[in-house]
């Protein structure tokens, strides 16, 4: 039995004036044991997609199941062993460390002790401030006790969203290794993010846009489906460059990547001539071009392109 | 149970924590306990008189003299005529004038009748009916006294006369602190009520809080109960408060038991407390939910027969009136206080509570979701 199975899940917000459609029929399937990452930009559809396996939304239609069970009728039992962070920081502030972690896991009729193993390497590291009130922690801080107050009660399945959003490089790493050591208990655990560079931590990443699911597959495969060469190149006027290069008939693609513009051509071959023609012609000055590997960004790209 | 205890041990925690929630619960009723009486008296002195005489007779030299000496006017302006006592009103230097008509006496002995005239400022309407009211019954005393003056000695009275003399029963000195110290002390613990508890859960869903609570196993009516039992608790606290300084203050103490008091409060907070509890489950902000409430305890207070005799409304607003559970209090808090009333007197109250609190609290459940769409 799968952990959590997606069948042609709808959703929609309705204004007064229109329909936004957060989610457009969306179905997979997530592992046993794999860290599931739901990658996509903001307003993609991460939250709703969410908030509906964790029982807090009816979807309009299709069908879920968290663990087996529906998240429509069976709603109890998956309350029960599920762990949900928000997005939002949202445990209680004018309580200490300490009384949080124990109010959660009252609520889930269960004591500290009893699964303080699962939780120990998390819980030590802000055990120093546990008479520290929750709103007064750091922003790393405070996800880690949000980490541990979904954690608490032992879940099978984690529900994590957008957990590294506004932390700290150093802390985002640390949080992913701490994912890494929950999968090795078995637990399975969705985590979404906007960071394309974290689609590499997970086993396998659905990438999501505009309500659509793009893709789901292992990072690897999802690169490896990237067939086209992929170029990079920089010179002194990026914005000149980028409106040259995309004037050209034969590019499929140009878009800003770090101090690059990532190039994509129509056809397979290799078209470093292109490129030099076109910045000569654009009487660009420092003119870098190399053939790179493509990321998981690179994908997302030509996966929205499509 | 565990469950309850810790979430009643997690919600006073956060209340105790939060100093300027102490202060609001507990020194700003106590405030305004003190204060608010001063304001609600509704005895009527030092009403500004105007007389405009146009006889200068000795019977409208009593007249005026009499009217003074009530102690409840203050002889302002004795303009020559009507006109200049007019402005007078429009200076606000007076608020009544009296105009005493040319030949007042000699058609009073004459033709045994005269006429007189008053204007009232009616901008400060209590000020206007209570005055021009007073004025009237002072007149007629005097017409009175002159009519015996005039009769000496009859062997028979040619004009039967009714002589009522009241008596004040329940406050003899018609003390109106006496029933409106109480009533007030209704309004607080009805603020409290409504309000506190329905802040306190919109505050949980503004901090996103109460996500993480509708994910957990937790029952609804656990949730419920954890929120409205600590404000229960806190509201009584401030009845209590509330008598003691009626006491210590006021000198007012109950002629019935407090007891009494206590058990209808209790009813009386559960209603309360639904009521908060409906507001919050369609309030989205604290905001939302702090202008709803003052706008219903603001209806309720007016409407509760707190400062005017519900009798005296029109019709439709009676009826409001009545759908309001702040009225039953203050009436029993009445009861209790002045007349000593006990439980069996207030049974009807009683029951009419437990609707209103079976009513708000049914609606607030069923409307409470743990989940949306």
């Amino acid at each position: 039995m799968q952990p959590v199975v997606v069948e042609n899940i709808v959703q929609n917000y309705r204004t007064k004036k229109m329909v936004v459609e957060a989610l457009k029929g969306i179905s997979f399937t997530v592992d046993r044991g794999e860290i599931f990452g739901i990658i996509g930009p903001d307003g993609a559809g991460k939250t709703s997609l969410f908030r509906i396996l964790t029982t807090l939304l009816l979807a309009e239609s299709g069908k879920a199941t968290v663990d087996g069970f529906d998240v429509v009728t069976d709603y109890k039992q998956i309350r029960n062993r599920i762990g949900y962070m928000p997005g939002r920081f949202s445990l209680y502030q004018d309580l200490s460390v300490e009384e949080n972690l124990e109010f959660f896991a009252t609520i889930f009729n269960t004591t500290i002790q009893q699964n303080y193993d699962l939780i120990k390497d998390i819980y030590q590291q802000i055990e120093p401030f546990k008479d520290r009130k929750a709103g007064a922690l750091s922003g790393g801080m405070k996800q880690k006790l949000a980490l541990c107050c979904a954690l608490i009660h032992k879940p099978s399945v984690l529900f994590l969203d957008e957990p590294t959003t506004g932390v700290d490089a150093v802390s985002r790493k640390e949080f992913w290794e701490m994912l890494h050591r929950l999968k090795e208990q078995g637990i399975t655990i969705l985590v979404s993010t906007a960071y394309m560079d974290e689609a590499s931590l997970c086993d396998r990443v659905a990438l999501i846009q505009k309500g659509e699911l793009l893709s789901v597959d292992t990072p690897k495969n999802i690169i490896g489906q990237f067939k086209k060469p992929l170029w990079a190149i920089r010179a002194d006027e990026m914005y000149k460059l980028m409106n040259d290069i995309a004037a050209d008939p034969a590019v499929e693609s140009c878009y800003p990547f770090g101090q690059y513009h990532h190039v994509v051509f129509k056809t397979q071959e290799k078209r470093r001539q292109t490129l030099e023609e076109i910045a000569k012609g654009g009487e660009h000055a420092h003119v870098e071009i190399k053939p790179i590997e493509p990321n998981i960004e690179d994908c997302f790209m030509a996966l929205m392109n499509n | 149970m565990r469950m309850l205890k810790f979430l009643l041990q997690k919600e006073l925690k956060q209340i105790f924590r939060d100093p300027a929630i102490i202060i609001i619960l507990f020194i700003m009723p106590t405030i305004q306990l003190l204060i608010l009486p001063a304001a609600a008296d509704y005895e009527i002195k030092n009403i500004n008189l105007g007389v405009v005489d146009h006889d200068h007779s000795e019977y409208s030299r009593k007249m005026v003299e009499k009217i003074t000496s009530s102690g409840y006017f203050r002889l302002r302006d004795y303009s020559p005529s009507f006109k200049q006592g007019l402005k007078a009103i429009e200076t606000d230097k007076t608020d009544l004038i009296l105009e005493i008509p040319a030949n007042f006496e000699r058609d009073l002995v004459k033709d045994n009748e005269s006429t007189l005239f008053v204007a009232v400022d009616a901008i400060n309407g209590v000020k206007a009916g209570l005055g021009g009211a007073y004025l009237q019954q002072i007149l007629g005393d005097y017409n009175n006294e002159i009519r015996t003056q005039w009769i000496q000695n009859p062997r028979m009275s040619p004009q039967p006369t009714i002589d009522v003399t009241s008596s004040d029963w329940y406050n003899p000195n018609m003390n109106y602190k006496a029933f409106m110290v109480p009533g007030i002390l209704v309004l607080l613990v009805t603020m409290i009520g409504s309000s506190f508890a329905s802040n306190n859960i919109v505050r949980e869903k503004e901090m996103g809080t109460i996500e993480q609570i509708n994910v957990s196993p937790i029952k609804k009516y656990q949730f419920i109960l954890g929120k409205l039992i600590p404000f229960w608790i806190l509201a009584l606290s401030v009845l209590t408060i509330g008598f003691i300084i009626a006491r210590l203050v006021y000198g007012i103490v109950p002629v019935g038991s407090y007891f009494t008091v206590y058990a209808f409060a209790s009813i009386y907070l559960v209603a309360v407390l639904g009521l908060g509890l409906l507001l919050s489950t369609y309030a989205q902000t604290q905001q939302q939910s702090m202008l709803v409430s003052f706008f219903v305890t603001m209806i309720f207070n007016l409407m509760s027969g707190l400062y005017t005799p519900i009798e005296s409304m029109p019709g439709w607003a009676q009826w409001i009136a009545r759908f309001n559970p702040v009225t039953y209090f203050i009436q029993v808090m009445r009861m209790v206080v002045l007349k000593g009333s006990s439980l069996g007197d207030i049974r009807v109250h009683i029951f009419i509570i437990l609707g209103f609190a079976l009513f708000f609290n049914t609606w607030a459940i069923l409307n409470y979701r743990k989940r949306t769409g």
